[in-house]
C-alpha cells in the first residue's frame, strides 16, 4: 500500500495575539508546526503501512522552512518527504495550492492512497482534499473518522456528519481527509528523529511537477484577499454575584429574551 | 514613492514588511501576495502584478442557493441563505434562484419560493436521494454550465464543503469557504466574502474578480431566515440527466444516527457544553436535562471528549466543531483558547465556573462563579417553571 500524505506549516493560531494598540497580529514567538489535523492523517498513513507495507510518501507546499514540519513527520514514521517549493507558488490560493498538489501526487506516482487533514487551522477553508482528488480526477470521502477496511481495489470507511456517521465503500486509488477520532498520533521516537535528520528531503518546483504556469500562484488563483482586518476582540460582560435564585432569576429573564 | 509611512508594515498579516532607511521593504520570503498592504497603502507605492485577460461575464446573472436536503427534509441553513441571497439579488438587481437535488422532493420547492426563489432548478433522481460527492458535483456543475448564475451560495456544512470544493475545481472558479459576512461591491458588481481566518483572530474579505459563478459556503447560523411569504410562487425547472452524470464511484452503505438528541450542534440556537468541571460521565444528565428543558444541543470541550465522558462528535473548538448559537452555555469549562476559537462568535455566552480566573469569563456575556451542581439544576427548574414543562 502506497500512500501520500499531504500536510501544512501553519503558525500555531493558538499562540496568535493581537497588540492592542496596532490591533494586530502579533507573529513573533509563534511558532510553526504541522497543521494538527494533518498529525491525524500522517498517524493513519503510517498505520497503515505498518499493516499492510508499502511506502508513506509526506508532501508539503511551501516555502524552504516548511522542511523542518517534512522531518517531523519522518520522524513519527514516514519514510520518504517530498518538498513542493517555488515562488511561483505563492499568492496561491486553494484551487491553485490543490492543483500543485495534485502534480505533486501524481509526480511521486504509485499511489493507493493520498491522506490529508480535514482542513489547515490556519485558513480553515477544508477545501484543498476535495481540491487534489478532483484534479487528480479520483474519489474522495472526507471526514473520515474510521478506516474499517482497506485493500489495493477498495476502502470501507466511515465519514462523519451533523448527526452521526455515513459508512461508504470507495474505489482505491481514493482520497480521504481525516478527522481527529480517527487515531491518537504518536510521539515521535528516537530512532525516528535520528532517521528524520539523515533523511534526504526531495525538493520539487513548478517546472520539476510540469504545472502550467497560468494555474499556479496569483495568476492561477481565482480569489483575491482585498482587506484584512481584525475583529473588535470580545470582551468579558457581567458576572452575576448574590444567591443562586436571584442569579438564576436574571439569567433566565435575560436568556428568555434571546429564545 | 514609499513616504516611509509604515502602514503596509501594520497590516501584513505574516510580517513580512519592515521599515529600512525609512522605506518599507518586503521580505518575499514571507510574503504570501495577499495583497493587504497594497490596499492599505495611501500612496500606491506597491503594486501587485497580474495576467490581464479577458473574461466573458455578461452572460453570467442570478444568485443560486444550493439548497441541501437530508431524509428529503430542505436543512434550514438553506432558507437562511435564501434569506441573504434575496439581499444580494436585490442589489444586483436579478433573480434568485434555488436548487434542489433529492429524490421525491419536488413538493419542497414551495417552500423555497415561499422564502424567496424566483426559479427553483430541480434534479429529481434515485441516484440523488442521499448526498454523495459524484453525482452531486457532476449535476451541480452541468447546472452552472446551462444556466450560469453570477454567484453561488451553499451551506458550509460537511454536504456544503465537500461538494462545493469539487465543484470549483471542475468549472474553474473561485470559492470562499465558511464566510460569515457577504455584500455587493455595487461599483464593480463584485461579491465581498468576508471570513475568519487564523482561529478568527484574523478576518479577511475575498473576491473573485475574474472567474464566474462567485463561489462561497457560508455558516450556519449567521445569516437570518427568508421570510415566509405563502402566497409567494415561482418557475419550477426541472432537469433530467443521464447515468453518467448521475453514476457515483464511492457507494453510501449505511446512515448511522449518533447524536443523542435531536438537535444537531451546527444547527443548534442554544447549545449547553460541558468540560471539565462535569467530573463524569454520568454528570452530563445536568447537562443534558438543561439542553432538553430549553431546546439546546449538547457540547463538550476536548477534555470532557478525551476523557470519555462524551462523543467527539459533540467536541467544540479548533479540533471539534465551530458553533454559532444565540445562546452558548459554558458548564465548567475553563475556556483554554482552543475551545474559545469554536465558540466566541456566539451571540450571547453564559459561563458558568467555580475559577474566578478561568479565561472563559473573557468573553462571557453573563458570568456565574459558582458550582456547576448548584447552578445548572436551579437553571433547569427555573426554565421548567417559567416554559411550563
Amino acid at each position: 500500500m502506497n500512500i501520500v500524505v499531504c500536510i501544512k506549516q501553519v503558525p500555531n493560531t493558538t499562540q496568535v495575539r493581537i497588540n492592542p494598540e496596532t490591533n494586530t497580529l502579533i507573529r513573533e514567538g509563534v511558532e510553526s508546526i504541522i497543521n494538527p489535523f494533518d498529525m491525524y492523517a500522517i498517524e493513519e498513513g503510517v498505520r497503515l503501512r505498518e499493516k499492510l507495507g508499502g511506502k508513506v510518501t509526506v508532501v508539503s507546499m511551501g516555502p524552504p522552512q516548511a522542511e523542518g514540519a517534512l522531518r517531523e513527520a519522518i520522524s513519527m514514521g514516514c519514510d520518504e518527504g517530498v518538498l513542493v517549493t517555488d515562488r511561483a507558488f505563492a499568492g496561491s490560493d486553494t484551487w491553485a495550492t490543490s492543483y500543485v498538489l495534485s502534480q505533486a501526487v501524481k509526480k511521486i506516482g504509485d499511489f493507493n492512497i493520498v491522506l490529508c487533514g480535514k482542513q489547515a487551522s490556519d485558513g480553515d477553508t477544508a477545501q484543498v482534499g476535495p481540491g487534489i482528488s478532483t484534479h487528480l480526477d479520483i474519489p474522495q470521502v472526507t471526514y473520515v473518522k474510521k478506516i474499517e477496511t482497506i485493500d489495493e481495489k477498495k476502502a470501507r470507511v466511515e465519514r462523519m456528519t451533523e448527526e452521526g456517521f455515513e459508512i461508504i465503500e470507495t474505489p482505491v486509488p481514493c482520497l480521504l481527509t481525516v478527522v481527529k477520532e480517527i487515531n491518537e498520533p504518536r510521539l515521535p521516537s528516537l530512532k525516528g528523529k535520528m532517521r528524520a535528520k539523515k533523511t534526504e528531503i526531495k525538493k520539487m518546483t513548478a517546472e520539476d511537477l510540469n504545472c502550467d504556469f497560468d494555474k499556479i500562484g496569483l495568476d492561477g488563483s481565482p480569489t483575491r484577499v482585498v482587506k484584512i482586518f481584525t475583529p473588535a476582540p470580545r470582551r468579558g460582560g457581567e458576572i452575576l454575584t448574590g444567591e443562586i435564585s436571584e442569579i438564576v432569576d436574571k439569567l433566565t429573564r435575560e436568556l428568555r429574551s434571546e429564545f | 514613492m514609499c513616504a516611509g509611512c509604515g502602514l503596509c508594515v501594520k497590516v501584513c498579516p505574516f510580517a513580512a514588511i519592515s521599515m529600512k532607511d525609512k522605506k518599507a521593504v518586503i521580505d518575499y520570503d514571507r510574503c504570501n501576495l495577499c495583497g493587504a498592504c497594497v490596499e492599505a497603502c495611501k500612496f500606491n507605492a506597491i503594486e501587485l502584478k497580474t495576467l490581464e485577460r479577458k473574461y466573458d461575464h455578461a452572460s453570467y446573472k442570478d444568485v443560486w442557493v444550493f439548497c441541501e436536503q437530508k431524509k428529503s427534509v430542505v436543512q434550514s441553513v438553506a432558507y437562511e441563505l435564501l434569506g441573504e441571497g434575496r439581499k444580494l439579488a436585490s442589489k444586483l438587481d436579478c433573480k434568485l434562484c434555488a436548487v434542489l437535488l433529492g429524490e421525491g422532493v419536488k413538493d419542497s420547492a414551495g417552500a423555497l419560493f415561499e422564502r424567496g426563489a424566483d426559479i427553483v432548478y430541480l434534479v429529481d433522481s434515485p441516484h440523488l436521494k442521499y448526498y454523495q460527492d459524484d453525482p452531486y458535483s457532476k449535476v451541480l456543475a452541468e447546472l452552472i454550465n446551462e444556466f450560469k448564475p453570477e454567484i453561488l451560495l451553499s451551506g458550509a456544512t460537511t454536504i456544503g464543503r465537500s461538494l462545493i470544493a469539487r465543484v470549483a475545481i471542475k468549472i474553474n472558479t473561485g470559492l470562499t469557504a465558511d464566510c460569515t459576512g457577504l455584500d455587493i461591491d455595487l461599483e464593480k458588481k463584485l461579491l465581498l466574502q468576508t471570513r475568519p481566518a487564523f482561529g478568527g483572530n484574523i478576518m479577511a474579505t475575498i473576491i473573485t474578480p475574474n472567474h464566474r459563478p462567485q463561489m462561497a459556503t457560508v455558516r450556519h447560523k449567521v445569516m437570518r431566515e427568508a421570510v415566509v411569504e405563502k402566497t409567494r410562487k415561482g418557475v419550477l425547472v426541472e432537469k433530467k440527466y443521464d447515468n453518467d452524470v448521475l453514476s457515483t464511484r464511492t457507494n453510501l452503505v449505511d446512515i448511522v444516527e449518533e447524536i443523542e438528541e435531536t438537535v444537531n450542534l451546527a444547527e443548534a440556537d442554544i447549545i449547553v457544553s460541558g468540560g471539565r468541571g462535569v467530573g463524569a460521565p454520568e454528570n452530563f444528565g445536568i447537562i443534558r436535562e438543561l439542553a432538553l428543558t430549553i431546546g439546546g444541543a449538547v457540547g463538550a470541550s476536548r477534555s470532557a471528549v478525551d476523557a470519555d465522558w462524551i462523543p467527539y462528535s459533540h467536541q467544540v473548538g479548533q479540533t471539534g466543531k465551530t458553533v454559532c448559537p444565540k445562546i452558548y452555555i459554558a458548564c465548567g469549562i475553563s475556556g483554554q483558547i482552543q475551545h474559545l476559537i469554536g465558540m466566541q462568535s456566539s451571540k450571547v455566552i453564559v459561563a458558568i465556573n467555580k475559577d474566578p480566573d478561568a479565561p472563559i469569563f473573557k468573553v462571557a456575556t453573563y458570568g456565574v462563579v459558582g458550582d456547576l451542581f448548584q447552578v445548572v439544576p436551579a437553571l433547569t427548574k427555573k426554565f421548567k417553571q417559567i416554559l411550563g414543562k
